[in-house]
């Protein structure tokens, strides 16, 4: 039963995708990557993946939509019509989409226990969770401290993305020569004027808030961690920007709040490693920050995902913020 | 036979879903229609990673009091994907930025039409 609903999802997918890609208008195609994302958390949780899925459909169809919009407010929406024709690359799709698909035949049947995937690292990880991090997400438990110096690269690639954009963005657009700019920006006054939004806003943004933080803190024993916290909770804050205003939401947490909070969270997972160094292990061996080790495991994971959530919803916000600015640039 | 045909639907809709990306990536013009593109070709590989961490009669690698000789999916291609996800929307949010530049300074973000203002150059 779970299969065949399985197999209705993966075509509603394919027809999404399908959908995305013939669409001329980039709005649209743009709102059909959230249901597309929506779509795939369904299946990564039907495939035994509840974090993934809670990070796919925060991520996927909260704020990738919302920084998507926010950049094709900047550079229009209609895609041009015509020449679109390219044969060449329709040939060369359907060769290698012809290979690829011969290419499942050899892979070992779906849900196989003895494929090489499940042999190797992953059977060690399940058997020693409970015994050397006693913690019952074993997803967590790899994530922050088996694989903790993969999680730490991967953060510090978030960061890297964030200071680009900012790099990109940050500075006030070129003026363009003949037109006059300066008149001063009209400040935005998001949906202020809009009853409802506000009052189902005003009910919604307490409830994502302390979820985020559940989300944060509950990550050792549920899905959850620092990654999908981060974005909660900065999806929390781009929904008040989006109502009362991004002026009004930068009142709240300021510019230098959230670069602080994005670097502050690399430093701190960083400066755990650093101490547990200090402390006589290897870098990032939570084992030996107290004198339990399983404690200190609790304590280490604890703190990285707190790292890894600041510099997660700093970055997310500042990004938003950055093309919000731009925008208010443009239209005045 | 059916079966067997069915258990490999996972792979394909990967395969159909990389091969939709790829097609967008290559032989659409506009810029953000290739980034939507290349967000697709991404998640299919999400889906082929989670798909092969699936064990039969598995659960959520997430243990609870009292279930012994449970089977649990692989924990493994969860991590991994779980933080592709959201390096993904960072470089994605990267390569906006990079499109809104584009824009601002040819004023087009057609391919074609920065391809031609380019070589008037």
């Amino acid at each position: 039963m779970t299969f065949l609903f399985s197999a209705f999802v993966l075509t509603l997918l394919v027809v999404t995708a399908l959908a995305i890609v013939r669409t001329g208008n980039l709005f649209v195609a743009i709102m059909l990557t959230g249901i597309f994302s929506l779509l795939m958390a369904v299946i990564f949780f039907l495939l035994d993946a509840p974090d993934v899925a809670l990070t796919e459909a925060t991520i996927g169809a909260g704020i990738s939509t919302v920084l998507f919009l926010g950049a094709l407010a900047l550079t229009g929406e209609h895609e041009r019509t015509g020449s679109t024709n390219r044969p060449l690359a329709l040939v060369v799709v359907i060769a290698t989409a012809l290979i690829v698909i011969y290419a499942t035949f050899d892979k070992p049947r779906f849900g196989d226990p003895q494929a090489p995937v499940q042999q190797h690292v992953a059977p060690w990880y399940l058997e020693h969770t409970p015994e050397s991090i006693d913690i019952p997400n074993s997803v967590t438990a790899v994530l922050g401290s088996f694989r903790g110096y993969d999680t730490l690269g991967e953060v510090f690639v978030v960061f890297t993305a964030g200071i680009g954009v900012l790099i990109l963005l940050g500075s006030a657009p070129a003026m363009r020569s003949g037109k006059d700019r300066t008149r001063p920006v009209r400040s935005s006054e998001g949906l202020r004027h809009y009853l409802i939004p506000r009052v189902v806003g005003r009910f919604l943004i307490p409830v994502i808030l302390l979820f985020g933080l559940y989300v944060q803190f509950h990550g050792d024993y549920g899905p959850g961690g620092g990654f999908q916290a981060g974005a909660l909770i900065a999806a929390a804050f781009i929904l008040y920007a989006l109502l009362e205003g991004k002026e009004q939401a930068l009142a709240v947490l300021p510019r230098q709040v959230l670069t602080a909070l994005m670097v502050g969270g690399a430093l701190l997972y960083g400066g755990v490693g650093v101490a547990s160094m200090l402390l006589g292990g290897n870098f990032l061996d939570y084992s030996v920050l107290t004198s339990n080790p399983i404690t200190g495991q609790h304590i280490g994971l604890l703190l990285i995902e707190v790292g890894v959530g600041a510099t997660v919803m700093g970055v997310l916000l500042s990004v938003f913020h950055a093309f919000a600015a731009r925008g208010g640039h443009e239209k005045c | 036979m059916l079966m067997e045909l069915l258990r490999l639907y996972h792979y394909w809709v990967f395969a159909m879903l990389l091969m939709i990306g790829f097609y967008a990536v290559v032989a659409k013009p506009n810029l953000i229609k290739k980034l939507i593109g290349l967000s697709l070709f991404q998640a299919a590989v999400f889906l082929l990673y989670i798909t092969m961490g699936k064990v039969d009669g598995g659960t959520a690698p997430i243990f609870q009091p009292g279930l012994v000789n449970q089977v649990f999916s692989n924990p493994l291609p969860q991590v991994l994907i779980l933080t592709a996800i959201v390096v993904g929307i960072s470089t994605m949010a990267l390569g906006l930025g990079i499109v809104v530049r584009i824009k601002e300074e040819y004023g087009s973000t057609e391919e074609d039409v920065i391809q031609e203002i380019n070589r008037r150059w």
